[in-house]
């Protein structure tokens, strides 16, 4: 009944909310803008010394340079691969393990309370455990990312198996559902959302931990190219670094969001009409 | 609705000796049941009274319950809340698990006898509480049924869609033909729908009436009267008193 009930009232919300929106959008631009400018005033003016801030427009020719000799893409290459890598191995444990957790008792009593007690340590402090471990290499880097992006996709996956309406697997079974064709039109939509939700916050902490990791012993990377231009005081390159990293989690999130919506139409059932 | 008395060969449901406790509570204590072919039994009982209890347990879904129960493969179950899956539209939510190449007309053809043709591509939560109830319906329907498993479909409706889908019920039944247990709280929808009325107390059937009146049924027909007052004053019997 609240399912229903819900969707009802946000029909009457959005029906007057369009031009207000658009006028919030426009508001919302104004002052990030001011800030720019204000920074490219203060750095021409002399304010700001362009060795410890750039201004905005040295930072877009440097990031343009960049670009243009190849540099950034070799190196975003680098970071994406082990992203890729690091995220693809976490997520994929993260998604077995947290399933079989969340589906089997036997497999909640085996795998829950040891993952429970290892959230505790901030992955980041793993590292000079990790290098002990696997080396300051590549493993190390993909290892860090991999323990980013594996705890909350797990926590996720676990709570969206258990939150799913006992009711509806009741339904199903008495459809003549089997076990897999439940899981098929059951278990995997509704824990769906939940899902969404983790690989999310998987992603920034995949990021996250790509940063710190990137900053040991590595030879190429975003994090590399920064570290580098720290040793040679080129600011501009290191700022360059940082917009860099945060594009990346933009450009992600976008993506996921994108797929998220088309995926979970049937939450907007009412809104798309 | 050839056969009416329980204990005939040809029953197509039957329990015998069904228990359930939950903890120390009984609820169901040595409870029988026979439904015989194209039968619309109810099950009246109080709140509390172990009927949705004993649905279940024909249903396949309390593996904790012990007796004998018999129950064909080709049943369905409608609930007091639709249960559609809101992830799948309506279309979807009614073939759940039906194959073959022939599903999408059958599916068509359970929609469009519930009279929701034009909803096909509509997400349950679009649909108001009648029509959701009445997909639940056509879900069940669509697998032709030899019975159907009904706990208060209608309970949850409002007064107005109530009548109408009682109506829609009697409608289906005549052209179908299935067997169907009815558990309700409400005796004028028991006689309004039923062949049979079952009152459950203490946890076995407590009394049986057979509803003799023509159709279509209206409650100011003669006979009705009488029938509704036996079993309202059947289950207004306070527990421990005894009519025998």
């Amino acid at each position: 009944m609240t399912a229903l009930a819900n969707p009802a009232a946000t029909t009457t919300a959005t029906a007057a909310r369009p031009a207000r929106r658009r006028r919030l959008r426009w508001q919302r631009a104004v002052s990030p803008i001011a800030i720019l400018i204000l920074w490219e005033a203060l750095s021409r003016g002399g304010v700001l010394p362009s060795d410890k801030l750039p201004a905005p427009s040295t930072v877009l020719r440097t990031g343009w340079r960049l670009t243009a000799d190849g540099t950034l893409a070799a190196h975003l290459a680098e970071s994406l691969t082990r992203a890729a890598a690091g995220l693809l191995i976490g997520g994929v444990a993260a998604l077995v393990l947290g399933a079989t957790a969340g589906l089997l008792r036997l497999g909640d009593d085996a795998i829950d309370p040891p993952v429970q007690m290892a959230r505790m340590l901030p992955h980041l402090a793993l590292v000079p455990l990790l290098i002990i471990w696997v080396g300051i290499g590549e493993s190390m880097k993909i290892t860090l990312v991999a323990l980013g992006a594996f705890f909350p996709l797990y926590f996720n996956v676990y709570a969206g198996i258990r939150d799913i309406d006992e009711r509806l697997v009741e339904a199903a079974r008495t459809c003549g559902l089997g076990t897999w064709a439940r899981l098929r039109h059951v278990i995997l939509p509704g824990a769906l959302p939940s899902l969404f939700l983790g690989l999310r916050l998987a992603i920034g902490a995949a990021w996250l931990s790509l940063v710190v990791g990137e900053q040991t012993n590595t030879q190429n990377g975003i994090g590399f190219l920064m570290m580098e231009a720290r040793e040679f005081s080129q600011t501009d390159v290191v700022v360059v670094g940082l917009f860099v990293y945060a594009a990346l989690g933009l450009l992600s999130d976008l993506l996921l969001r994108a797929s998220e919506r088309k995926a979970l139409q049937w939450r907007r059932g009412l809104r798309a009409k | 609705m050839a056969a009416r008395t329980p204990g005939e060969v040809t029953a197509v449901v039957r329990a015998t000796g069904v228990r359930r406790a939950f903890g120390p509570t009984v609820v169901l204590d040595g409870a029988d049941l026979a439904i015989a072919p194209g039968e619309v039994v109810a099950l009246l009982g109080g709140s509390g009274s172990g009927k949705s209890t004993l649905l279940r347990i024909l249903a396949g879904l309390d593996p904790d319950a012990t007796g004998t129960v018999t129950v064909p493969r080709e049943h369905a179950v409608v609930f007091q809340e639709h249960r559609l899956m809101p992830w799948k539209r309506v279309a979807d939510n009614v073939g759940l698990g039906i194959t073959g190449r022939d599903a999408p007309g059958r599916i068509a053809t359970a929609l469009a006898e519930v009279g929701l043709a034009d909803r096909a591509r509509a997400w349950p939560a679009e649909l108001s509480g009648g029509q959701s109830q009445r997909v639940a319906f056509a879900r069940a329907l669509v697998r032709e049924p030899r019975v159907l498993l009904l706990d208060e479909p209608f309970g949850a409706l409002d007064a107005l869609t109530r009548l109408r889908m009682q109506d829609l019920f009697g409608r289906l039944r005549d052209r179908h033909g299935f067997a169907a247990l009815l558990v309700t709280h409400d005796v004028e929808e028991a006689l309004l729908l039923a062949d049979r009325a079952l009152v459950l107390e203490g946890g076995r059937i407590a009394d049986e009436v057979t509803v003799d009146l023509d159709r279509p049924r209206d409650p100011d027909q003669p006979g009705f009267g009488p029938l509704r007052r036996r079993l309202l004053d059947r289950l207004g019997v306070p527990l421990g008193r005894s009519f025998e």
